[in-house]
């Protein structure tokens, strides 16, 4: 592999910046003109807009428009759209709704925008968007998926009925009904996901350059896939067509799924900074906009129930999932509850049978969409809770229950869309087990017991799909755009090189990784590469980074174009050195006639590549390829978590005593990376099961909106971890890359409260499971058996 | 309007700024030092930290007029003479950071903590210490890591100037 290539621990190259304050983030750049945006927002969950008055607001210093969605609307932009359509069981399409970017007539959360302030200064357009007055019709709200679906909810959209989006089901009802009938045991569990907000350190922002001249705007932004919002922005929206528009997502301070979108910010930006006549425009969001207005995660509701034979074998497992996507329908949102979660209820198990229903359903609570993980964790956390929960109820251990389930034979196909190409389940499980001396838990169980503490153990044995995805399946499925990737391997004359990617990094290391990639092909040191990403004026098109899908579905894109530039290097090679093609090597930046001492300098090819004065007959000069990768699968990364926690019976406090992770993500090109990516998910994982939760009250104001009500996970709740892998290499890409960005948050809710729970002795528990929930849980009864 | 006079990373700098600009604004609008961030508005997480005359401050709390007359140090003034400071080195070489945004004011923490607590410092110190700051990607193991190994190398320069 050499010191630098694939699977060496690299420290960062992108480091050096971030370390020194050097980074550039969108709300570090300035612009000569630059204007700030403020946007009024609603203070009321669900309300008719009767009047807007500008007259005060418009008088104010600074101030150099004031507009309202009937002048975005009339003015052509288009509606925010949903891009993935998912139909009912009847086959009708999805319920989509109206979403202004500027609310019109309605507004249905609180945050929705409904006038934007561009003014000379950010606190003259704060000061003018208070005096903007709106007059509004406040009319009751609804919060929970289960209250929307009511006879008496209020109607959030016309398109709507009883606020149902769709009625969508996967897997075969009969059967599943039929397994149930023949089951020896049933075990069944209602269980809630609860709702979180993403929460990327960097807030939104959006900067745009307008250039009258030629009509032409620049926006910098953050965003995880720039050329998708160019895509968006261009052909939905009509900002601006696409040779029109530039989109530069510079250093973006972490994502997680909530900078995916193209949010109203962005598109009233563009539009108000024409429209005003001025040059520029910034808009970053403080926090409380964030949690106002970055899309929400999970919110659901299941109730399930799974079938045992006699020998403890699973025959059926039957779901019926309830999914507040909030007030609009956000881009990506109908895919998360439908075919990045259902179509993972196998689990790691053979289970014959799997039906599926999934409502979806408005509120008046902010938009939900993907986040860290996107369906997956739901689909784990429903899975792994249950087969600890079927493994109490049947009086077996829950890892033996878990083994004697296993699949065990490759490629699988489940009865929910998904077949799974590789694995070794038990190999995790084993290595998790060994780890955490789980033979031995009962003796520590005991020592904490004198102590007057509940001790527990809970596991997780995860699968997730990464690697999104085949473009025809996923367009089968209903998304509104291709998932492969693209790369441009550009060598210099000198041999240095520029990598060009589609996809993004905002914190994943890629200019490190990627260069690995180089390095390992030609024995450069990484210094003489150069990633360049996150800008469409110099990378041609992306489909950006979430999913975990830059290593398996972007690098792949690499390494086809690093073929491609190996195997023309080579031609040029053998032609001036006389040799034959086959007979040349590529090592260490030197280029070589294998068994012989006849050899050129890396950088001496590259510049025969550019003089031109000696290429074989016929070939074009320069060495530059392209290459556009388009996935075969999904990549399947799996794992064991292990979670042992001491619960305080007096305080409900929850210690984690130690968490253990051993995954399967295939091939790894940074395990130091891949490590770092382990125990960012872990920690977002656990501040879900214990920590985090987006709280609405009754007339849908967001109670939970600021760091002082959200409880972001700190340094001191959370523990060292103990990661470690096994690997079996994914057969469907050239690298073997399963993926490994989300596991972390995928893998570990369920294994947290499992062991929670094996600690108060019984499974009346929520998340987040807080010292106060924890408590009234232990209270709830059940403590006795717990503390034998 | 305030008349603020504010040494920075050993400059002296002066303005008129509103009365309400904070620190934080000052570093950022007023002498372009972006590399100090904001990640919150109620002042929970510490993207903001600098130091005011040797203590960190979060500078999202103070009015640039509460520090004129003050040394204030931030991130891009933490290295000296063309190397990075331990801390910076300790962040880099155990992969403390991910999109980097938080890391500014981890690494300004990690110093003050070095400097009140000596270079000692163990795990549960660091955690325990380190509830002013956020961070979002690393799930905050190899922050720990890395200002348990700036302390260290903190530790050898101390000594090395005590002798």
């Amino acid at each position: 592999m050499g010191i630098e290539g694939i699977g060496a621990r690299v420290l960062r190259k992108e480091d050096k910046r971030f370390i020194t304050g050097a980074g550039r983030y969108t709300d570090d750049h300035k612009i000569a003109g630059m204007h700030f945006a403020a946007f009024v927002r609603s203070p009321h969950a669900y309300a008719k807009i009767k009047k807007i008055n500008i007259k005060e607001a418009s008088k104010m210093s600074g101030v150099a428009g004031i507009f309202n969605g009937k002048e975005l609307t009339g003015d052509g932009i288009g509606n925010i759209i949903c891009g993935w359509m998912v139909h009912s069981k009847d086959g009708s399409p999805m319920n989509m709704g109206a979403w202004s970017a500027l609310a019109t007539e309605y507004v249905r959360y609180v945050g929705d925008a409904v006038a934007v302030v561009i003014a000379e200064s950010l606190e003259e357009a704060q000061a003018a968007a208070e005096a903007v007055e709106v007059d509004y019709k406040v009319l009751k709200a609804v919060v929970t998926a289960e209250q929307a679906m009511g006879l008496k909810a209020p109607q959030l959209h016309p398109e709507a009925k009883n606020n149902v989006i769709f009625d969508w089901e996967i897997g075969e009802e009969d059967a599943t009904d039929a397994a149930f009938a023949k089951a020896a045991n049933v075990v069944e569990l209602d269980i809630r996901n609860n709702r979180l907000v993403p929460n990327p350190m960097e807030p939104r922002s959006a900067l745009v350059q307008y250039d009258a001249a030629e009509d032409h705007f620049t926006l910098h932004t953050t965003s995880q896939n720039p050329h998708v919002a160019r895509l968006v922005l261009s052909a939905f929206y009509q900002v601006a067509p696409e040779n029109k528009l530039r989109v530069i997502a510079p250093d973006v301070g972490g994502g997680f799924g909530a900078k995916i979108y193209i949010y109203p910010e962005e598109i009233v930006c563009l539009w108000a900074a024409k429209r005003a006549g001025v040059a520029a425009v910034k808009w970053t969001a403080d926090r409380s906009e964030s949690f106002l207005t970055d899309a929400h995660g999970r919110d659901h509701f299941s109730k399930a129930k799974m079938a045992f034979d006699k020998n403890n074998k699973i025959t059926g497992f039957k779901i019926e999932t309830l999914a507040n996507l909030g007030a609009y329908m956000s881009l990506f949102s109908s895919s998360v509850p439908t075919y990045l979660y259902a179509t993972l209820l196998s689990g790691q198990y053979n289970i014959p049978n799997i039906h599926c229903n999934v409502k979806t359903v408005y509120t008046n609570t902010v938009p939900v969409d993907a986040y860290r993980g996107a369906g997956r964790p739901e689909a784990t956390y429903l899975v792994e809770r249950m087969m600890t929960t079927a493994a109490r109820q049947l009086g077996v251990d829950p890892a033996e229950l878990r083994r004697n389930n296993f699949i065990q034979e490759f490629p699988h196909q489940t009865p929910v869309i998904m077949a799974y190409d590789a694995g070794d389940f038990g190999a995790s499980l084993d290595a998790a087990m060994a780890e955490i001396k789980y033979s031995d838990f009962e003796k520590r169980r005991k020592k904490s017991a004198k102590n007057g503490m509940l001790r527990g153990i809970g596991m997780s044995c995860y699968i997730e799909a990464c690697g999104i995805a085949p473009s025809a399946a996923v367009g089968s499925l209903g998304a509104g755009v291709g998932l492969w990737e693209s790369a441009e391997v550009r060598v210099n004359p000198v041999g240095t090189v520029e990598v060009l990617t589609g996809s993004h990094s905002h914190g994943q290391g890629h200019e490190t990784t990627f260069a690995q990639l180089v390095t390992e092909r030609f024995g450069l040191p990484k210094d003489n590469v150069q990633i360049v990403h996150g800008d469409t004026d110099k990378v041609q098109f992306g489909m950006g980074t979430y999913g975990s899908r830059s290593g398996a579905v972007g690098m792949s894109a690499i390494e086809k174009a690093l073929d491609k530039v190996e195997a023309k290097a080579k031609k040029i090679a053998a032609h001036m050195l006389e040799a034959a093609e086959g007979d040349i090597e590529i090592k260490d930046g030197e280029v070589m006639v294998k068994g012989t001492d006849k050899k050129l300098g890396w950088h001496e090819v590259c510049l025969g590549a550019y003089t031109g004065h000696n290429l074989p007959e016929g070939m074009e000069p320069g060495l530059k390829e392209g290459a556009f990768y388009d996935p075969t699968n999904f990549t399947f990364p799996a794992g064991c978590y292990i979670c042992e926690v001491e619960v305080d019976p007096n305080t409900g406090v929850t210690t984690i005593e130690k968490f253990v992770a051993a995954d399967d993500f295939g091939k790894i090109i940074n395990p130091m990376i891949v490590e770092g990516q382990v125990h960012g998910g872990l920690a977002q994982g656990i501040g879900q099961a214990m920590m985090e939760n987006a709280v609405y009250d009754d007339d849908g104001q967001l109670l939970s909106a600021s760091y002082m009500d959200y409880t972001m996970p700190r340094a001191d709740n959370l523990p060292n971890f103990h990661v470690s892998t096994t690997e079996t290499l994914c057969p469907g890409n050239p690298l073997g890359i399963k993926g490994c960005g989300e596991a972390g948050a995928i893998g570990s809710p369920p294994a947290v409260i499992n062991a929670i729970t094996d600690a108060i002795g019984h499974n009346n528990l929520t998340m987040p499971a807080s010292p106060q929930n924890v408590w009234a849980a232990i209270n709830d009864g059940g403590m006795a058996e717990a503390a034998e | 309007m305030a008349k603020v006079e504010i040494t920075v990373n050993g400059k002296a700098t002066s303005a008129n700024v509103e009365d309400r600009t904070l620190l934080v604004d000052y570093l950022r609008e007023t002498r372009n030092l972006t590399g100090t961030h904001v990640g919150c508005d109620t002042s929970q997480c510490g993207a903001c930290v600098v130091h005011v005359d040797g203590k960190a401050v979060k500078s999202c709390t103070m009015l640039a007029a509460q520090a004129s007359g003050s040394d204030v140090k931030t991130i891009e003034g933490v290295a000296g003479n063309g190397a990075l400071h331990p801390m910076q080195e300790a962040f880099h070489q155990n992969h403390g950071l991910q999109c980097g945004f938080c890391t500014p004011g981890m690494i300004m923490a990690g110093i003050d903590m070095v400097n009140r607590l000596g270079p000692k410092l163990d795990e549960k110190i660091i955690r325990a210490e380190l509830e002013g700051n956020i961070c979002r990607c690393t799930g905050y193991h190899n922050i720990v890591k890395s200002i348990a190994a700036g302390a260290k190398e903190m530790g050898k320069g101390m000594k090395k100037a005590a002798q």
